[in-house]
């Protein structure tokens, strides 16, 4: 029996803006509970939302990303349900006409471009935070009305790694956009992943199962393949009936899906438009400039670093994989280093650090500008390959400047031709055997007589030179 | 009024001390009637500041934010609710140095009814002590009409400020929606409630609007409008203006069992259109359809219903007010609520959840909402042939406490009208039947608050010559 795997993922994400989507307290991570909070993040009585510009541009580009139909006004509608984590007892969000609808975005999965059909995505506010204890629960405010865009695709997902690969496309693009940092770790990233399996011959989707508030990638990875193992299994045993249209969460400690609630009453949100938002036209001119501002994301980066620069297909993957990479290669490219020198720099060297350190490239020391003086060293023969290596891990242990490090431990080739000749004179007339020899005939005494001067000079002694200066000598 | 009375402070005639103290005595001698939540015996008078309405008391409906001094909107759910920000009205006056005496009672969060649901007791209206004084905004209406303020502030939701105003023989004005910001009312119907002004003359509204009105930063459904005055061309003439009013609502013969109080107030208001006429006034009679205007009270009955569900699901008593008892979170919420209000907001609340529950919200509030958008769109047609509508404010003078009022009275509702689109409203007293004081109702397009305010002013003072007892 052959299963179809349908999956549909909810993706929501904070947005990086100076206020809150409907208040002017600021919209910063703080770990002071309850410091980034007014009035309106409270609903104290009388207070009124009032929409913040910024997240709503924000909110049309990543709309344009997706390559979605923008909505021609702007409307939002309230959630209405009670929670603590909901002070106004509604949440604003867009349910009438979403910011954005019917979009489509590729996604590469294993060297192949997957499409992934967007349903819509949507502005909104997010909760409070909860956190609970033994006998009592703590609320805190800071989150309350920070700007929240949900992404909701089409269930058109047919595998965890195509979800995941989706996830981080997304989280990519928010980046290379700037209207999101994306930090899971900061619980900037939250999904909803939707799981249902049906037979290839079926023609309706079989029953669907939400896997609520899973927060990172490798979660939504294993709670799908959870939910597909676990439906297959009921499926075959012929117990289909006992998959339920239901709610269930992600348990990290157990790493199974563990039932909240049945959908049978689904809960009603009494949507209905906000009065205290008036409609607004959106101008069809601000949507170009905000498209204009859109910068050149990762997939077209990286075809360009293939067909521009002669990348290979995986140093760029590699490149791209992150804006800031990206960005310090663009900039290594706008110092004049040579794209390929660069790349190989960046993929083994400099990915090499700061995956072994846990370092984002944008926290690096070794800035682009550094990199291109130890690079201009090596390429004038100043220092060997070996040395620019050295002086690579030196720069970054000691976060001194190259210049002033090659000074402090001399690494600076011996080119002075004179103190170069003096130097060869003597290695020669003290090995007057082996000049003999060399001059009978046996050829590889040559570099017998270079290693000895890189001996004597510590290996500084700029190799090129030698040779001309052993050469003419010994003739 | 209010310039004479700056012009006493000026010209140190009297003094705002005094003024206070008037006012604090009038308190004291109408305590029965239940007219203040609070006073305001901290009051702070700055006494460098000298605008037209500088040094004078004027009173405050408890349904607005003020700083520092309980808000209870006359409901147990607020009862110990202490703000710490203004409402942009009330910053506004205190900036322009008007002088709070206090906090009046309304009908529970301005859930407009008849001025008899408040925690604190019906409002027993100053023109007759067996009598109400109609709501919500009872307490405001009651302390201008008793001379304890020089003016209110209040809000206006289906008629909560021109109804009290009518049955207390005040000036009752809702601006055009928008006009005034909402930020610091607490909500009841967003799409409905507007602050407004009650006064005792046309002019004194127009005067406090003017420094109230304005695009505030806190509230997205105000708009500009520093070219608008009102008080500029409020002597104007206006033997060029054209009313109309709606025989279905003013003809008797549209009631069946009519009450002899409604009989009255109709054959009054037909004569005040003669004397109305006499300024030059063209006034004709239009018909509507009455099955629509049948549905005035169930749309407003919905659609308030349904904003007031959502709008009030912040009061959990979690953050603000009274925290009540209960094992889990959702039982101290329902303690709390089921503790907290009476029964007719409860009405509203499962009115409200039934019409927006996704099963019954197209036929309930999106129906509702249509035929909100029908009669806007009737009006406004109107209103490109006339400068306004003129009806009398309320079908009767105020009935006497606990009398039972016959259907068409319970469901009288076509103050409603004006909120329904946001037109400009202003109730004014026209005429006294048996001492009691009526109102008649004029409301104009949108943002034409200017010319409103210009004829209701021509009108009051044609009237006043009529009007021959003082209201005491």
């Amino acid at each position: 029996m052959a299963l179809k795997v349908v999956i549909g993922l909810e993706m929501h994400c904070e947005l990086k803006t100076i206020s809150k989507v409907f208040t002017k307290s600021k919209n910063d991570f703080s770990e002071v509970p309850n410091s980034n909070v007014t009035p309106g993040d409270m609903a104290f009585p009388g207070i009124l939302p009032v929409l913040n510009k910024t997240a709503v541009k924000n909110a049309i580009k990543m709309a344009l990303c997706l390559n979605c139909e923008i909505t021609e006004e702007l409307i939002f509608d309230r959630k209405n349900y009670y929670y603590p984590d909901l002070p106004k007892g509604y949440q604003i969000t867009q349910n009438t006409k979403p910011i954005g609808t019917n979009g489509v975005i590729e996604v590469e999965v294993n060297n192949e471009l997957i499409k992934v059909q967007i349903h819509d995505i949507h502005l909104e506010e997010d909760t409070a935070s909860l956190d609970h204890f033994f006998d009592y629960s703590l609320i805190d405010y800071n989150r309350s009305g920070v700007p929240l865009l949900e992404v909701v695709t089409e269930p058109c997902i047919d595998s965890p790694d195509v979800a995941v690969a989706f996830l981080e496309h997304m989280r990519n693009i928010y980046k290379y956009t700037g209207v999101s940092d994306a930090d899971t770790k900061k619980g900037q990233i939250r999904c909803d992943v939707n799981v249902s399996l049906m037979e290839e011959s079926d023609k309706e989707f079989g029953t669907k199962v939400e896997v609520k508030n899973v927060n990172s990638f490798s979660s939504v990875h294993a709670a799908i393949l959870y939910e597909i193992d676990r439906q297959t299994k009921l499926i075959e045993a012929g117990k289909k009936d006992e998959i339920i249209q239901e709610t269930r969460r992600w348990d990290e400690e157990t790493l199974s899906t563990v039932r909240m609630r049945e959908k049978v009453e689904s809960v009603d949100y009494r949507y209905y438009i906000d009065p205290n938002i008036p409609k607004f036209k959106i101008d069809p001119l601000w949507i170009k400039e905000i498209k204009d501002e859109i910068p050149a994301l990762p997939l077209e980066r990286k075809n360009l670093y293939i067909s521009k620069y002669d990348l290979s297909s995986y140093d760029a993957s590699v490149i791209i994989k992150t804006k800031e990479n990206s960005d310090y290669f663009e900039e290594c490219l706008s110092l004049k280093i040579d794209p390929k020198e660069a790349s190989n720099w960046i993929t083994s060297q400099i990915m090499g650090y700061l995956n072994k350190y846990e370092l984002e490239i944008n926290e690096f020391y070794l800035t682009p500008k550094r990199l291109s003086v130890i690079l201009d060293y090596l390429n004038k023969g100043k220092i060997s390959s070996k040395q620019a290596k050295d002086l690579f891990f030196k720069v970054l242990e000691e976060e001194k400047e190259p210049e002033i490090l090659i000074k402090k431990y001399g690494m600076e080739q011996l080119d002075n031709t004179e103190e170069l000749e003096k130097i060869i004179k003597t290695i020669l007339n003290n090995n007057e055997n082996q000049v003999k020899e060399y001059k009978e005939g046996k050829t590889n005494m040559f570099d017998y007589f270079v290693g000895q001067v890189m001996k004597e000079t510590k290996g500084k002694a700029n190799p090129i030179k030698v040779k001309e200066i052993l050469l003419k000598e010994l003739s | 009024m209010l310039e004479e009375l700056n012009n006493k402070l000026k010209n140190k005639e009297t003094t705002s001390e005094i003024l206070m103290q008037e006012s604090l005595e009038k308190i004291k001698e109408y305590t029965k009637h239940n007219i203040f939540v609070t006073i305001n015996n901290d009051y702070q008078i700055k006494e460098d500041l000298n605008t037209v309405i500088s040094k004078i008391p004027y009173a405050i409906s408890d349904n607005f934010s003020t700083k520092e001094i309980l808000s209870t909107a006359s409901s147990n759910a607020l009862k110990d609710y202490i703000p710490f920000f203004d409402a942009t009205v009330i910053k506004k006056l205190k900036d322009n140095g008007a002088v709070n005496i206090g906090k009046t009672t309304l009908d529970e969060f301005g859930i407009d009814a008849m001025g008899i649901n408040a925690v604190t007791g019906p409002v027993i209206n100053p023109a007759a002590k067996n009598r109400i004084t109609g709501g919500s905004a009872s307490g405001a209406a009651a302390a201008v009409s008793a001379n304890i303020a020089y003016f209110a502030i209040a809000s206006d939701s289906t008629g909560g400020i021109r109804k009290p105003a009518s049955y207390t023989g005040v000036i009752g004005y809702k601006p055009t929606y928008g006009l005034i910001s909402r930020y610091g009312l607490f909500p009841f119907a967003s799409s409905f409630d507007t602050p407004g002004v009650i006064t005792k003359t046309v002019k004194d509204a127009a005067i406090i609007t003017d420094l109230i009105k304005g695009q505030d930063e806190n509230d997205m459904t105000t708009w500009d409008s520093t070219k608008i005055n009102l008080t500029k061309d409020i002597d104007n003439e206006i033997n060029n203006k054209r009313l109309f009013y709606i025989k279905e609502i003013c003809d008797i013969n549209n009631y069946i069992n009519p009450r002899i109080e409604t009989k009255e107030t109709l054959n009054s208001f037909l004569n005040t259109i003669e004397k109305i006429k006499e300024l030059g006034v063209e006034i004709e009679e239009i018909s509507l359809d009455k099955d629509l205007l049948n549905l005035v009270y169930p749309i407003s009955l919905i659609i308030t219903s349904a904003e007031a569900t959502s709008n009030m699901s912040n009061l959990t008593g979690l953050i603000f007010g009274p925290r009540a008892e209960g094992k889990t979170i959702e039982e101290l919420m329902i303690n709390y609520r089921t503790k907290s209000f009476s029964s007719l907001i409860k009405e509203r609340f499962i009115i409200g959840s039934y019409v927006l529950n996704k099963d019954n919200i197209d036929d309930y509030l999106l129906n509702a909402g249509r035929v909100r958008a029908l009669i806007v769109n009737k009006l406004n047609s109107l209103f490109k042939k006339y400068d306004g509508m003129i009806l009398p404010s309320t079908l009767e003078y105020a009935p006497k406490i606990n009398e039972e009022l016959p259907e068409y009275l319970k469901t009288e509702q076509h103050l409603a009208l004006a909120n329904f689109g946001g037109f400009p409203s202003i109730s004014i007293p026209s005429d006294e039947i048996n001492y009691l004081p009526i109102g008649i109702n004029i409301t104009g397009k949108i943002k034409d608050d200017a010319n409103i305010l210009n004829i209701a002013n021509k009108i009051e003072k044609r009237l006043k010559k009529r009007i021959s007892k003082e209201v005491k």
